[in-house]
């Protein structure tokens, strides 16, 4: 097949697939990397089946059928509560909300991070300080108290939201300054560059230049710092309803954790209801930080081969 | 005196998609009070030459020949001779001036900083004045001594990188390409430096640039490097003006003189690039891209013959008659 | 000859606030280039030819004067300036710089079609282009990438991107500085035949004079924001008035150097009399004093050249050519 055979957007396609089985063959090679994969498929795999496994009496305070706080045993592998619910039962329920939280806060932070950074790089002057300014304030503000606030005026102001969804935005909405300046960073270093310039010299408006030459020179930035983000978010919505601000009818790692707490577990001597959810929380962060490290060790040299 | 002998010198990279010999059989010298340019474009081999006088290559770089300063092998030298070497007999003044200094320390310090590693017994307070008077003898103001790079220009940052070469007065100057991207009047200011500078101290200079027209001027003689070996070498004034490989002739035109009527509207050029060192034609390498090329070139890899008085030539057409 | 592009007395600057001083780039230069001229535009670093090009390609806005296409002055409104793109385009020193590595030949050119919307067979019109540009067969080129190809061939691309838009001008910022110079003479020999062969006008910014005495038909010396002589390029080189154009010619090789003393001073403080005195050889060796006007070379403000066909030159040594005309400050 000759290559004028092909148009030049098959021919696009085709290297993208191509650049595609390189960088997955790279990744492949990074025992981090694949080590973090097979985490996070389990945990992924683990959330996504959960309702076959699951019945939901086992999960009501009322209708559990266990001895409370059991050990670890033959028929409950990690112990039951003090309500008789199987701690392996609630650890795996609670991985669908932390999951959901952590990837669907990430992706909201780094919509708005993306768009806040490439405009902040791209438009300078008056509206670029403005966004600067405003990442700023929300990188300077502590977290805790932020989310806090905001989860409190949340519950507040519309006390119908569903509480999952009032801490997706509280994550999102306090994650996304660090999102944005990195991508303010990698978005000044391109437009620094002389095909940019060359761009304008061809008549090239702004949509054209952030779309088509901006953007796709950040988004491998992106993409390493989304794994990292998702990770965080998992530990932000831990903290959260560890402090009770969760969603008690929506379980996450983290109500298990303020669960046990609050019943004093440890001092009772039912380590386990506290330490498993917490092992589970570590096991997932660490799964998508050995991933994303492993995706920016693959991708940097390559980037630095090529530009 | 003979201040540098290099002999039969190679050098070849490893690499991840195979081996790259970067130079292939070099033989040059560089005498006391002399000056010896170097000409070449990208991937011919000069900078790999140049840090291989030094041992400066990196350690994926397999060099085998002989280099002898002043009749000791670089090569074969121990680590700790090497140190002592390296400054204090030979320097080189690196290419991009911009790149070759601290930006966070001041200059007077880094000019220092050579003299009190290989003179352990100077005080720091007698390494500055000499720093300051080396800034002096370059045409630095010496009250720069306070400032960091970022506050000289272009010019006067190279000055600071030929006074920290001189720092532990070396017999040999290896100076990589130290007018690219510098202004013509700032060039020449260089250069004269240069010139004044090897006539005073008697230093030996082995000059490296693209540039033929600038080397012809400046220097005694000149060698012409194209894929790793040198394919011309002889007196700097009469190589320019009638070179004897088709190669040097070509790169001698594409420089030309302001006033030669040969050259007005009509530029001089090449087709094609210079060679990949991984991929380098049978026979002569540069047979590709030559006017004058004939069937010989590809059979016989061609070493350099006489081709004049105190001239070599590597080309067929050149000494002994077809 | 019409011009096709021009600059009447343009004043282009930066900074004049409290953490930037005020840079005059350009202070008061006036430059034709006709139709199917190729003119130089020679200078130092921080005499501001770059700015000046920019400016006459409406990548910079003047504080005064005027650019203007064919006769009428550019309009910077986003869709005028989008329509005068297409008869001036530019080419970039830095091949390498000016390609996105993420896209490949085919895209790269075809970009500035996409921008204008021209109508057309698109693949048609980048092969033709990559042709004329000296990439042939230009089908094998469309899928390959920048890094990829070799320095010659990357300016190739980004001059066949120039070309695509079919323009009248183009803007040429040292063209072949970075690359090597056995394939330098490829690349102007390329520019001589687009004029050639189309008619183009090409405006070169070079600091290397030889450049310019192998393609230009006119050459313009620039020094602290002016233009210090102009002419034909022959003329200019060959017998040059200004004492800076001698200066600059004498340190090529082979000639007795007339090396000027210290750095090219900063912009933003510009010397008062003529701009150049302070370094000026003929000051210095008394030949000023000899024709009597040493005292003007310190204290007279020396108008604007009208750099046309004409061979004029700034100098008190040569008054031939000056336009009397207000020195105006800047904003």
């Amino acid at each position: 097949m000759t290559a004028t055979a092909l148009t030049p957007r098959a021919l696009a396609r085709q290297r993208r697939r191509r650049a595609l089985a390189a960088f997955w063959n790279a990744f492949r090679r990074d025992r981090e990397g694949v080590i973090g994969l097979v985490l996070l498929l389990v945990c992924v795999a683990v959330a996504v089946m959960a309702p076959l496994f699951v019945d939901a009496d086992e999960l009501s305070v009322t209708r559990a059928s266990g001895p409370p706080l059991v050990g670890p045993s033959g028929a409950y592998p990690l112990g039951t509560d003090d309500d008789g619910r199987s701690v392996l039962t609630m650890v795996v329920w609670g991985s669908r909300t932390s999951l959901l939280v952590g990837l669907t806060a990430t992706a909201i932070s780094m919509v708005i991070g993306t768009v806040v950074g490439v405009a902040a790089g791209h438009f300078r002057g008056r509206p670029g300080g403005l966004l600067d300014r405003v990442t700023d304030f929300f990188l300077v503000v502590p977290f805790l108290p932020l989310a806090i606030v905001l989860a409190t005026v949340l519950r507040d102001r519309w006390p119908d939201l569903p509480k999952v969804l009032a801490v997706i935005v509280v994550i999102g909405i306090t994650s996304w300054p660090v999102t944005a300046r990195l991508v303010r960073a990698q978005a000044l270093a391109v437009e620094g560059r002389p095909y940019l310039e060359r761009a304008k010299a061809l008549g090239a408006g702004n949509w054209h230049q952030i779309t088509r030459h901006v953007l796709p020179n950040v988004m491998p930035v992106v993409f390493a710092n989304t794994t990292l983000s998702v990770s965080i978010a998992i530990l932000a919505e831990t903290t959260l309803s560890f402090l009770g601000l969760g969603d008690p009818l929506n379980p996450s790692w983290g109500t298990l954790l303020d669960g046990a707490y609050s019943a004093g577990a440890v001092s009772r001597g039912a380590w386990w209801w506290a330490v498993f959810p917490g092992l589970a929380v570590a096991v997932t962060v660490l799964g998508f930080n050995l991933c994303g490290r492993a995706v920016e060790r693959v991708l940097d040299p390559r980037l630095r081969g090529r530009v | 005196m003979t201040l540098l002998d290099i002999r039969d010198l190679a050098v070849t990279y490893r690499t991840g998609g195979g081996e790259l010999p970067a130079v292939r059989g070099v033989d040059l010298t560089v005498e006391a009070g002399q000056t010896v340019g170097i000409a070449g474009e990208s991937g011919c081999g000069k900078s790999t030459l140049a840090g291989a006088v030094l041992r400066l290559l990196p350690a994926t770089a397999t060099v085998t020949g002989e280099v002898l300063l002043e009749d000791q092998d670089v090569l074969a030298m121990s680590w700790g001779k090497l140190r002592a070497v390296r400054w204090s007999e030979a320097s080189i003044v690196f290419q991009g001036a911009l790149h070759g200094l601290n930006p966070v320390q001041r200059i007077g310090r880094q000019i220092a900083e050579p003299i009190l590693v290989h003179e352990p017994g100077t005080g720091a307070k007698a390494a500055a004045r000499r720093a300051t008077d080396l800034l002096e003898q370059v045409g630095v103001p010496a009250w720069r001594t306070g400032s960091y790079p970022h506050e000289l220009s272009g010019g006067q940052r190279q000055r600071v990188m030929i006074a920290m070469a001189l720092a532990c007065n070396p017999q040999l100057v290896i100076a990589d390409e130290p007018t690219t991207a510098l202004d013509v009047m700032v060039q020449a200011q260089v250069l004269a430096l240069l010139r004044d500078l090897v006539r005073d101290r008697r230093v030996g200079l082995l000059l490296i640039s693209h540039d033929l027209s600038v080397l012809a001027d400046a220097c005694d003689r000149v060698a012409v490097m194209y894929a790793g070996r040198i394919v011309e070498h002889g007196p700097g004034g009469r190589l320019f003006d009638s070179a004897a490989h088709p190669y040097a002739r070509a790169l001698a035109a594409a420089f030309p003189v302001v006033g030669d009527r040969m050259s007005r509207l009509a530029p001089h050029g090449l087709p094609g690039d210079p060679p990949d060192p991984r991929e380098l034609p049978s026979g002569c390498p540069f047979r590709p891209r030559c006017p004058e090329a004939v069937p010989l070139c590809a059979a016989e890899d061609v070493r350099l013959r006489p081709a004049g008085l105190d001239r070599e030539a590597a080309c067929v057409h050149v000494g002994v008659p077809a | 000859m019409t011009d096709v592009l021009a600059v009447r007395d343009l004043h282009v600057g930066f900074g004049g606030t409290r953490r930037a001083p005020l840079i005059r780039a350009v202070d008061g230069v006036s430059l034709a280039i006709g139709e199917g001229e190729i003119v130089a535009l020679a200078g130092e670093s921080g005499c501001g030819k770059t700015t000046l090009a920019r400016s006459m390609l409406g990548l910079e806005r003047p504080w005064k004067g005027t650019v203007e296409y064919a006769g009428r002055p550019l309009d910077y409104r986003g869709s005028g300036l989008k329509g005068f793109r297409r008869h001036v385009q530019l080419v970039l020193q830095d091949p390498t710089g000016a390609l996105n590595p993420r896209r490949a030949v085919y895209e790269a050119v075809a970009e500035g079609l996409r921008i204008h919307r021209v109508p057309g067979d698109e693949r048609e019109l980048v092969a033709r282009a990559l042709s004329r540009a000296g990439l042939r067969p230009a089908e094998r080129f469309f899928a390959r990438y920048p890094h990829e190809l070799s320095g010659g061939q990357r300016q190739r691309v980004v001059i066949a991107g120039a070309l695509v838009l079919d323009p009248s001008v183009i803007v040429a910022d040292e063209p072949v500085s970075s690359l090597d110079a056995s394939v330098r003479g490829e690349i102007l020999a390329l520019l001589l035949s687009l004029r050639d062969d189309l008619g183009l006008s090409v405006l070169v910014v070079t600091h290397d004079l030889g450049l310019a005495w192998n393609i230009a038909d006119r050459l313009a010396v620039m020094y602290l924001g002016r233009i210090v002589e102009s002419g034909p390029t022959e003329i200019v080189l060959g017998a040059p008035h200004h004492p800076y154009t001698e200066a600059l010619l004498s340190v090529l090789p082979g000639r007795r150097p007339i090396v000027l003393r210290g750095e090219a001073p900063d912009p933003s403080r510009m010397p008062r009399g003529c701009r150049f005195h302070q370094r000026c050889p003929a000051l210095a060796d008394g030949r000023a004093k000899a024709a009597g006007v040493s005292g003007g070379c310190v204290s007279a403000t020396l108008p604007v050249l009208a750099a046309t066909e004409d061979h004029v030159a700034a100098c008190l040594l040569h008054p031939v050519g000056l336009i009397p005309q207000q020195r105006t400050p800047g904003p």
